[in-house]
């Protein structure tokens, strides 16, 4: 029986087995940001320990930071805010890490700068205080969320304590039909597996739906695997793997690269691999989905109406009575027509190229619908780059999509992009949980870039498929 | 540099309802603005609380009747969402001490485990059972023990389940990873010289 790529890639990796029955893991990239890290180097400092492999840490600044050029300005209007980011300009000099600062035109969402820059590559261990770490394992890598007291660990021993996972391959067969995007494929599976129906498992993605995805579309796939309750998600890799990273800053060069090449190809699972759990999902089958709840798994397809209360298990209903109550939707009613009042496009989600240009196609020409309050924002600050040169930024902004700098910006709303009052989002971030988007009442539907940028022209729930010949 | 030893904790009980209770409704993003841990404990909960205040309704964690408990009774998928540790030092500062459960986020319980605090589960019935019973009498005392891996209360004496990994990590103060993580930094060292990709290919 062959081997998996979770369980080659954890042997290589492992130092230990420590007495609790963990094993000690080696990290091999650690990311910071500055919203998990000070406290964790205030732990490291207390004990005084040192960081023995600085040049394996990267640091960047997302979350916090304004996303206007004005909003930039130093020192930051939010004293908290401008306090955070000092933290993470003063603690990167000390211990001599590498910090993508705004100044060096190198920012941007921790999970969007990494794999840009070529730090992310197949094989590796990576860790970083930041639940959406899964989205590094569409290069075939085992990529972890961390709590602050790990990211000391990480920072004072480059390893971490860990469990073994067991693997569930997840089979996307056949095709998708045209309007279907990878954010549906990572709803897809969330709304048939649970929120929690990854506790305990790595999500081994594969099938011809996945072989067939860009880099950039498995990365939306991987991002997602922690909103099902899986510990990591990943992606073998393979020629669209190699061919994404060749050439990039941070990748081997010339005979070097061979060599890492002929390596990465050892470490996809075998065809004859043992997994703990295999399942089938028929791309036929995805439509474009949208989330009505407060969890990523309430969503329905554009086409359908919201699901009745009795229809779930009994102990889900109380969450599914309180997202009724909190969204003030009915039960039976169509999700399509949903007016929204704001658009929010970008997060390490969707905050890609690939996901600015699907969007742009569906706003170009057209005006965001009266009322509406759009946002498109790029995941760093390489991506706005990418998207000026190729005027994506015109696109938007004679839709009347405001066209902002790169952040974590809407997605979690710690910067001044929020919610006001119960206002409605059509996102294409990553979580509906209540006062998500800086609200405590606010509310938010999750769906790819295409049905966002169509739900801002239209200013209500919209199937993009009807769309498509635009 | 082990830590104390967990073995028992004694409190009254606070029983909170419902399946993906998320870290974000533990801890709302807008308090994550800080770079110490110090003062979050006020603000466990802060926006369900005021949304049920609007209603004329009143959150356990803003109830006077639980205002001193320790051992808090939760449902399935408990604290799902963000990486934050945040949540549990909330979660601690306001008072919590053991959690009961039917189940957890696994970031979310090794995030608990590093700071001491022991994250038990059971099925449906028993939480139930144990948040009926906390409303009934929320002065009530239980007692955890974590070799025994059972509450004691008014219900009797209830079996629970615990990771073992965890349980020997409170009883023997190692709940902290990072003691014996330092241990084995020469090894560490070692695995490291052996990855190719540390040397770049080289
Ligand atoms: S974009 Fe959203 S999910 Fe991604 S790192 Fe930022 S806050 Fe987290």
């Amino acid at each position: 029986m062959g081997q998996n790529l979770y369980h080659k890639v954890f042997d290589r990796h492992c130092v230990a087995q420590l007495p609790s029955g963990q094993y000690q893991l080696f990290i091999g990239l650690h990311l910071i940001h500055e919203v998990t890290s000070p406290q964790a180097f205030a732990m490291v400092r207390e004990q005084n320990l040192n960081v023995p492999f600085p040049e394996l840490t990267f640091a960047t600044v997302d979350h916090i930071i304004p996303t206007t050029g004005a909003g930039r300005q130093r020192p930051l209007q939010d004293p908290l805010a401008e306090e955070m980011l000092q933290h993470i300009e003063q603690n990167t000099a000390d211990f001599g890490i590498n910090f993508f600062s705004p100044e060096k035109g190198e920012q941007g969402v921790v999970h969007v700068v990494g794999p840009e820059r070529g730090l992310t590559q197949p094989g590796m261990t990576i860790a970083c205080g930041d639940s959406h770490t899964s989205t590094h394992g569409a290069f075939g890598t085992l990529a972890f969320g961390i709590g602050t007291s790990q990211v000391a660990d990480v920072l004072a021993t480059q390893t971490l304590a860990m469990a073994k996972l067991k693997v569930r391959r997840i089979n996307f067969t056949g095709a998708l039909q045209s309007g279907v995007y990878a954010k549906d494929v990572a709803l897809a599976y969330i709304n048939r597996l649970g929120v929690n129906g990854g506790v305990g498992y790595a999500y081994e993605f594969g099938g011809e739906v996945i072989e067939r995805m860009t880099m950039e579309e498995r990365m939306t796939v991987c991002n997602m695997s922690i909103e099902g309750g899986a510990r990591c998600g990943y992606v073998n890799p393979d020629q669209i793997t190699f061919d994404y990273l060749k050439g990039r800053d941070y990748c081997p060069e010339g005979e070097a690269w061979e060599r890492a090449v002929a390596d990465w190809q050892t470490l996809a699972s075998d065809a004859d691999a043992d997994y703990d759990d295999i399942i089938e999902i028929k791309g036929e089958d995805i439509e474009p989905f949208v989330t009505w709840g407060i969890t990523p798994a309430q969503s329905v397809g554009v086409g359908q109406n919201l699901p009745a209360v009795d229809s779930f298990a009994e102990a889900d209903q109380i969450v599914v009575r309180e997202a009724y109550e909190y969204m003030s939707f009915e039960e039976g009613q169509p999700i399509a027509g949903t007016p929204v009042n704001v658009v929010f496009i970008g997060s390490c989600t969707n905050g890609r190229m690939s996901d600015l240009r699907e969007a742009a196609k569906f706003v170009k020409g057209r005006k965001v619908a009266e009322g509406v309050r759009a946002l498109a924002v790029p995941g760093s600050q390489e991506v706005a780059r990418q998207a000026i040169a190729e005027g994506l930024d015109k696109v938007f902004d004679e839709a009347g999509f405001q066209w902002r700098e790169a952040g974590c910006s809407m997605c979690l709303a710690m910067n001044p992009d929020q919610l006001q009052g119960n206002e409605i989002s059509a996102s294409t971030s990553n979580r509906n949980f209540k006062g998500r988007q800086g609200s405590p009442t606010g509310r938010t539907l999750l769906m790819s870039p295409a049905m966002a940028a169509v739900a801002a022209v239209e200013g209500k729930v919209t199937d993009v498929r009807e769309h498509l010949e635009n | 540099m082990a830590g104390k030893t967990v073995t028992t904790l004694t409190g009254s009980g606070i029983p909170l309802r419902g399946n993906d209770i998320d870290t974000d409704r533990i801890i709302p993003a807008r308090f994550l603005k800080c770079v110490t841990f110090d003062g979050i404990g006020e603000h466990a909960f802060k926006d369900d609380i005021k949304g049920l205040a609007a209603k004329g309704e009143t959150h356990p964690f803003a109830d006077d009747r639980f205002a001193h408990a320790a051992i808090l009774v939760a449902n399935q998928n408990f604290g799902c969402g963000s990486s934050r540790e945040h949540a549990p030092q909330s979660l601690k500062r306001w008072g919590i001490r053991a959690i009961i459960a039917e189940s957890y986020s696994e970031i979310f319980y090794g995030n608990c485990v590093s700071l001491a605090i022991p994250c038990f589960t059971a099925d449906h019935e028993t939480c139930a059972k144990l948040q009926d019973a906390i409303e009934s009498n929320p002065d009530a005392q239980f007692t955890v023990d974590i070799a025994q891996s059972t509450v004691t209360g008014p219900c009797g004496s209830i079996t629970l389940q615990i990771q073992s990994g965890a349980q020997s990590q409170l009883l023997d103060g190692s709940w902290n990873a990072r003691a014996s993580l330092l241990e084995n930094l020469d090894a560490a060292k070692a695995v490291a010289s052996n990855l190719p990709y540390v040397s770049s290919y080289t």
